[in-house]
């Protein structure tokens, strides 16, 4: 396999001024204007700002891009991840030639359609069939192409009813999905894709992360794509690059990339959980707690140590029999194990061996359970913890994905 | 791309910092060009759609004014259009006007009234002013079968004296000219509004000051004062107007060297204009 590049980008920046623009500008064009004419710098590009949102810069520019260098190859999926602000926006914004870089250049083979954000250019006005023309020509298709994929668009939209209808009177679903099945049958050999996947249901989703996945593999198709969510960036793509603050943390394999990622966000989480209370419900819950093996509220276990979640309920009927049933959760939010429990008092808690959970981000999922009538007090997606490996066997293959368990098991030489 | 089995890469597109203002790359507006006619598709639909008279709009807008017209400025003020009949003269110069301003005050806002569109996907930003001036032109071909309506009717009933002249093959010079100074001057403005909006507010009134600096209603040789009439002749739309008078109605004043100077005018602004939307086009998200 050759190995060509799609994407090359160089040293790329991009500044942004502060405050308002137009009132005050003449004044600062002029000084621009001065500077250059003497063929001095820029007065206002200076090296160094960050674009950290919290702190107060000391200059009205600011980097939202400072130095960005990456290369993809032909064929290749690669997600961009980081917080908000930390410049994946921009980057995509210069990549689809909606804005100009400030410094640095970026090398691109083969034409680019980028999904920014579907429907654009859609007129309410019209219908799904002018509306598939006119969005498809601005994203760059010839009429003859269009026609010849309408009955394809169409299909993967699911809108055949609709088809003469105008789109004002769509669902906020049809709206979606006709636009983005517009996007999505573009000849193009880079593909960008930036949160499209944040609307549309279920279903949808999987049918959109189902043909982005299709296109790269057939088509040999680069794809760049940038999501919040893990599931649908490790399920499409092979690499990653995060970034923070406007600048490439790191490139790699996308499974050590998100855990980094998803390690980074856990910082800031809480300890313990309070629910509103008292309820006037038979049993609630009052609080969750984390606790190492000291009792000392905690959220980061070594793989060696116990792992105590302490559950304080309310009871206001002793005689209602109920079961606490919890579920520990990995970092994409898959279920791990469960574990269930009759409520025999006002504190619960639940001991988690050591040497189950391997290195990673975790939380959990916990229900109040009435067999065979529903689950009370449901919370999702509380209590981030992490678990640090520091002894076990496994710890030697450092990134390697070698499962979300450590398993119990045994080897033996058995005598023939 | 197959020749590219190298090392060395050869790419396809390089985007950086700033392309040269000269460069307009017109192939590639070439290769939009279905996206050019599917928009002014577009604004033809959108333009009647849920409407009941639908393209009859194109016909009443431009015959109440000429009504108020010739009410105000031929009975009240008293504006003599002699020889032409006053609604004949008026129906002409509201249409052509009509054109111009629409080009003008429609790109002058392009930035600002597609920057949704503007900021999520890129196409070549040209395509949009011409789009503008092509469906603009759709209305004003709409429009001209209305003028041609009435002149027949002065020509078959009121007796009204019209001979063809081979002025009447320079109508399409006038309009492809007028047709350039309003993008050439929706460009300039455009591309100065998306950082100082202050110019939005200048043109809207701009617009309908400078019809009056225009011989609209009335013709140039109306006015007494040789100052002001040299002072109007000035303006690069006057020997347009008054040649198309000359052409459509038989009366008017014409001059080969006035058409050059509007025509050099209109080319050189036209071209300042390309380029200045050229520069602005690449960043202005960052402003508007």
């Amino acid at each position: 396999m050759s190995k060509q590049l799609a994407i090359k980008v160089e040293h790329l920046s991009k500044v942004y001024n502060l405050g308002e623009i137009g009132t005050g500008t003449i004044s600062r064009d002029l000084e621009r204007w001065w500077a250059r004419v003497r063929g001095k710098e820029d007065p206002f590009l200076r090296i160094g700002e960050s674009n950290d949102r919290t702190t107060k810069g000391n200059s009205k520019v600011v980097y939202s891009l400072t130095d960005v260098n990456f290369d993809v190859e032909q064929g290749e999926a690669i997600a961009i991840i980081g917080r908000n602000g930390a410049g994946k926006s921009t980057l995509l914004k210069i990549l689809s030639r909606v804005t100009s870089p400030s410094t640095g250049k970026i090398y691109l083979n083969g034409r680019v359609a980028s999904l920014l954000e579907v429907g654009t250019g859609f007129n309410p006005e019209l219908t799904g069939r002018e509306n598939i023309y006119v969005n498809g020509a601005i994203l760059g298709m010839k009429k003859k192409e269009i026609t010849r994929k309408l009955d394809e668009i169409v299909d993967f939209a699911g809108v055949e009813r609709y088809l003469d209808t105008p789109v004002k009177r769509y669902s906020s679903g049809m709206y979606v999905r006709l636009a983005f099945a517009v996007a999505a049958h573009l000849e193009c050999e880079i593909l960008i894709v930036d949160e499209v996947l944040a609307v549309g249901d279920a279903e949808f989703q999987q049918k959109c992360l189902g043909k982005m996945g299709g296109v790269m593999k057939n088509e040999g198709r680069t794809i760049l794509f940038v999501s919040h969510d893990m599931n649908a960036v490790s399920k499409l793509c092979s690499k990653a690059v995060m970034m923070d603050k406007g600048a490439v943390k790191r490139i790699g394999e996308v499974d050590g990339i998100i855990a980094d990622y998803l390690n980074r966000n856990v910082d800031g989480g809480r300890l313990s959980y309070e629910f509103e209370g008292p309820s006037a419900k038979q049993l609630y819950f009052k609080s969750i707690r984390m606790l190492n093996s000291k009792g000392e509220p905690c959220k980061t276990f070594y793989v060696d140590e116990p792992i105590f979640i302490s559950f304080d309920v309310g009871i206001n009927d002793a005689d209602f029999k109920c079961d606490l049933f919890l579920t520990v959760l990995d970092f994409k939010k898959r279920r791990i194990f469960s574990c269930e429990s009759l409520v025999t008092g006002p504190r619960m808690q639940l001991r988690i061996e050591p040497y189950q959970l391997v290195r990673g981000n975790y939380s959990i999922e916990t229900f109040l359970n009435l067999p065979n009538i529903g689950k009370l007090e449901f919370v999702e997606d509380i209590c981030d913890f992490s678990v640090i490996d520091h002894v076990s066997p496994m710890m030697k293959h450092g990134g390697y994905d070698y499962g979300v368990v450590l398993g119990k098991y045994h080897w033996d030489t058995v005598e023939q | 791309m197959e020749a590219v089995a190298d090392k060395k890469q050869k790419w396809d597109l390089v985007i950086g910092t700033r392309n040269s203002m000269f460069d307009l790359r017109l192939r590639e507006l070439w290769e939009y060009k279905d996206l050019l006619f599917l928009l002014v598709k577009r604004d033809y639909i959108a333009f009647y759609k849920q409407t009941i008279l639908g393209p009859l709009w194109f016909f009443i807008q431009p015959l109440m004014t000429m009504v108020m017209y010739v009410f105000i400025f031929r009975n009240i003020a008293g504006i003599k259009t002699d020889p032409i009949p006053a609604p004949l003269f008026f129906i002409v110069n509201i249409i052509a006007w009509n054109y111009f301003s629409e080009c003008l005050n429609k790109t002058s806002t392009v930035f600002k009234d597609n920057a949704n569109v503007f900021g999520k996907v890129y196409f070549p930003r040209l395509i949009l002013p011409f789009s503008i001036v092509i469906s603009s032109l759709v209305r004003f071909g709409v429009q001209f079968i209305l003028f041609i309506l009435i002149l027949l009717f002065y020509i078959f009933v009121k007796g009204y004296d019209f001979q063809f002249t081979p002025y009447l093959l320079l109508v399409p010079v006038f309009i492809v000219l007028m047709a350039l100074f309003g993008l050439a001057a929706g460009m300039i403005i455009s591309a100065m509004t998306t950082k100082y909006r202050d110019l939005v507010f200048l043109v809207t009134f701009g617009v309908q000051l400078f019809m009056y600096a225009t011989p609209v209603i009335y013709p140039l040789d109306y006015p007494k004062n040789e100052l002001v009439r040299r002072a109007i002749s000035l303006n690069p739309l006057t020997p347009i107007f008054e040649g198309l008078r000359r052409a459509l109605l038989g009366h008017g004043y014409f001059q080969w060297s006035s058409l050059l100077y509007s025509a050099s005018v209109i080319v050189v602004l036209t071209i300042v204009g390309m380029l200045i939307f050229n520069k602005t086009e690449k960043d202005f998200i960052d402003t508007v």
